[in-house]
């Protein structure tokens, strides 16, 4: 089992505060759900835990299995067994899909151990037919030229065929139809097990109908101010941020309103 | 993003070496009237190749270094060696190639090459041709595929009639320079009608310290023929500078096709100053693929005169500037013919201080109704050191054609490195796949083998480039 820890987080960019506390703990077999109005600081979460250079941890550590990885350069934190599927992946002309997630799993493995090409295939179509994924997928130019929801089923791709222990999902389902929005969740669904851990973030409750959280986070104002099981997202799509956050007596003014 | 202590530095350059191979023949330092003179006796030439020759060389005497591009005041034209013979006969049997020089080859590639595909292979040793091989087909199909100083010889009518009448001697300097005293180089005619896909391949290689490479070739692709010429650069290191200024001209007749692809991997104290022309008539087609590495300096346009209604001229190029490297190319289309259609595609990567312009014309004639070209210049910056220019120059004399040119020069993006990190890829593994991925639409157009090697050449240039 991995642990992976999130203690007293402080995050900002540009100069701004945007993560002012967060703490969170989660292990391998558990789902986690965070919900959050606009602007509360859910994106910098999981760009924070992935190492974009752009965030400063002003304070706190995340810990992988006991290790800070907050000194680490992305790429050591992604073989350390750390996923993000972004909200708006890179189209990299000229580097064929299937190029890339050879390189991505080869740089988990060892140079004399590199995965044959066979069984590299093996499991990229078996994966992809998983995700009615079309053959020529494979050997187009990383995301460019994808749809939207190509983006995404091309996200979860990724996530089937590199296997991390620890995957953040951030907003995975921004501009899906409901048939992509089914087979990303289908594709998760498959991952759950005991080694496997994710991180959802999304506005949506509808998400959480395909894949049912173990926990729900409510992020608002740079903190998680409310944690629950599945009933809690539910719970928000009833009442909405204003009612959980009156509920709760905090002092924290949404921006989600005048943003949109 | 962090250091990456333990990158390669900037590798040696990888075809460094040089064999002790002691010329036959050789004219000495300098050049003179008697050198030029002692050229043309010594390949037992026809008096108007002697007359053009010295012609030529009064042009060069005569004739101003080029005013624009890089500058060209450290070219000591006065102490190199312009004309010498490593063998004094020609092996067409690989088994007869001395050892010294096949090991050369050897290292270089070539037999492997041969084994694969070649269909016929002149590779250029120093300045004479002394491995020749021609597949039994080419006779067949009466291809002529040879080395220029045996076509000057064997068919002088043909030679006659095309020579230095698409680049003249007083074209530019080194055009004048190349005429007085080339050597070698590749003679290709391909008759009425004939159409070959396998991919006729030449290696030029500079060998002596100081000795100038004046090779010059010349195409004849005759009406609705067809023909795929690759031609692939490599030169030893040495510590003072050699030059290369070649001549290279090509004539596609009607319905006809010609691809010319160069891979050029200069070792960093080659001056490469070329004229490349290419006259393309009526509904043909002149493809020139251009790959430049290395090089202390290069200068070459490769060009496309659009002479017949209906030619198509294109041009894709890939350059590569490193440390004291200036890469200053482009091409020439020159619409002078109704509906001609012209394509230049140009790509560059500039690191470690080094310089990637290009330097391009299109013009349309006044007799070019409805033609069209396309320019795309697209760069990538690697450190502040490095710089790029677009320097392009358009002439339009006729109202009804159309020009688009798009530019675009960029950094490294940091999405795309940040991206393909995120999935445990390295920084410099990174930066190697979105480099081969920018050059792919270039890589692509190349034979199997040279598109491995400039891969693998390209990727040398780019370990100790992160960090």
């Amino acid at each position: 089992m991995s642990k992976l820890e999130i203690i007293d987080l402080h995050v900002g960019i540009d100069g701004k505060e945007i993560l002012k506390g967060v703490n969170l703990e989660m292990n391998t077999g558990e789902i986690h759900a965070i919900m959050g109005p606009n602007g509360t600081g859910k994106s910098t979460l999981s760009e924070t835990i992935m190492g974009n250079p752009k965030y400063e941890v002003l304070q706190g550590q995340i810990k992988l299995d006991g290790q800070n990885i907050l000194e680490m350069p992305v790429d050591e934190r992604a073989r350390a067994g750390l996923f993000l599927a972004m909200q708006y992946p890179a189209e990299i002309q000229g580097v064929t899909n299937a190029e890339f997630m050879r390189a991505a799993i080869n740089a988990r493995r060892a140079e004399d151990d590199q995965i044959s090409v066979m069984a590299f295939l093996k499991k990229l179509d078996q994966r992809m037919a998983f995700l009615d994924m079309t053959e020529e997928m494979s050997e187009r130019y990383l995301n460019e030229g994808f749809s939207g929801g190509e983006k995404k089923r091309n996200e979860i791709l990724q996530l089937m065929m590199i296997e991390p222990k620890f995957a953040i999902l951030d907003e995975i389902d921004s501009g899906l139809d409901i048939d992509a929005l089914q087979v990303v969740s289908k594709g998760v669904n498959e991952m759950r097990g005991a080694n496997f851990g994710a991180l959802i973030i999304t506005h949506y409750q509808r998400l959480l109908n395909y894949i049912v959280p173990d926990y729900v986070h409510i992020m608002m104002g740079g903190k998680i101010v409310t944690t629950g099981d599945a009933s809690l997202a539910q719970r928000l799509e009833n009442e909405g941020y204003v009612g959980i956050r009156d509920e709760l007596g905090l002092d924290i003014k949404l921006t989600d309103d005048e943003s949109k | 993003m962090t250091e990456e202590t333990t990158m390669p530095q900037f590798e040696e350059y990888d075809y460094g070496f040089s064999d002790d191979v002691q010329p036959v023949f050789s004219t000495g330092r300098g050049l003179t009237e008697d050198v030029v003179r002692a050229i043309s006796r010594e390949k037992k030439e026809p008096q108007w190749m002697l007359d053009f020759r010295l012609k030529s060389f009064h042009a060069y005497e005569k004739m101003p270094m080029p005013d624009f591009g890089p500058d060209l005041s450290d070219l000591d034209l006065e102490h190199m060696l312009y004309y010498q013979k490593a063998t004094d006969k020609q092996y067409r049997d690989w088994e007869d190639v001395p050892d010294k020089i096949k090991e050369t080859f050897d290292r270089l590639g070539v037999p492997e090459a041969e084994r694969k595909y070649l269909a016929g292979s002149s590779a250029q040793y120093e300045s004479e041709v002394v491995y020749h091989n021609m597949r039994e087909e080419f006779e067949k199909l009466g291809i002529i595929f040879t080395d220029m100083d045996t076509g000057l010889r064997e068919y002088p009518e043909i030679v006659q009639e095309y020579f230095s009448t698409l680049v003249k001697p007083t074209d530019n300097k080194f055009s004048a320079l190349n005429s007085a005293v080339w050597s070698g180089g590749t003679f290709i005619y391909v008759p009425k009608g004939v159409r070959t896909d396998i991919p006729i391949q030449s290696y030029f290689r500079i060998n002596a310290e100081n000795s100038g490479q004046f090779e010059r070739t010349l195409i004849i692709v005759d009406e609705g023929a067809s023909v795929n010429y690759v031609e692939g650069c490599t030169a030893p290191n040495y510590s003072s500078d050699s030059l290369h200024a070649a001549v290279v001209e090509v004539f596609v007749k009607r319905d006809g096709y010609c691809r010319y692809t160069t891979i050029q991997n200069w070792s960093k104290n080659v001056y490469s100053l070329e004229t490349k022309r290419a006259q393309a008539m009526e509904n043909a087609t002149m493809e020139w693929v251009d790959g430049n590495l290395g090089s202390k300096m290069t200068m070459k346009y490769p060009s496309v005169y659009l002479d017949g209604e209906g030619a198509r001229g294109t041009m894709l190029s890939i350059a590569v500037a490193g440390e004291g490297v200036d890469q200053d190319s482009g091409a020439r289309m020159i619409h002078a013919a109704p509906n001609t259609s012209s394509s230049i595609v140009s790509k560059s990567i500039a690191k470690d201080g080094g310089a990637v312009d290009y330097r391009g014309t299109v013009r349309f004639e006044r007799d070019s109704d409805g033609s069209f070209a396309h320019v795309e210049c697209d760069t990538i910056i690697m450190d502040d050191r490095s710089s790029s220019d677009t320097i392009p120059y358009n002439t339009i004399l006729n109202g009804n054609v159309s020009m688009e040119h798009e530019a675009k020069v960029s950094k490294i993006s940091e999405e795309q490195l940040y991206y393909l990190m995120s999935r445990g890829i390295s920084e410099a593994k990174a930066t190697e796949m979105i480099i081969m991925g920018f050059v792919e639409p270039f890589t692509k157009e190349l034979p199997m083998e040279y598109a491995v090697e400039l891969n693998r050449l390209i990727s040398y240039e780019m370990e100790g480039s992160v960090g």
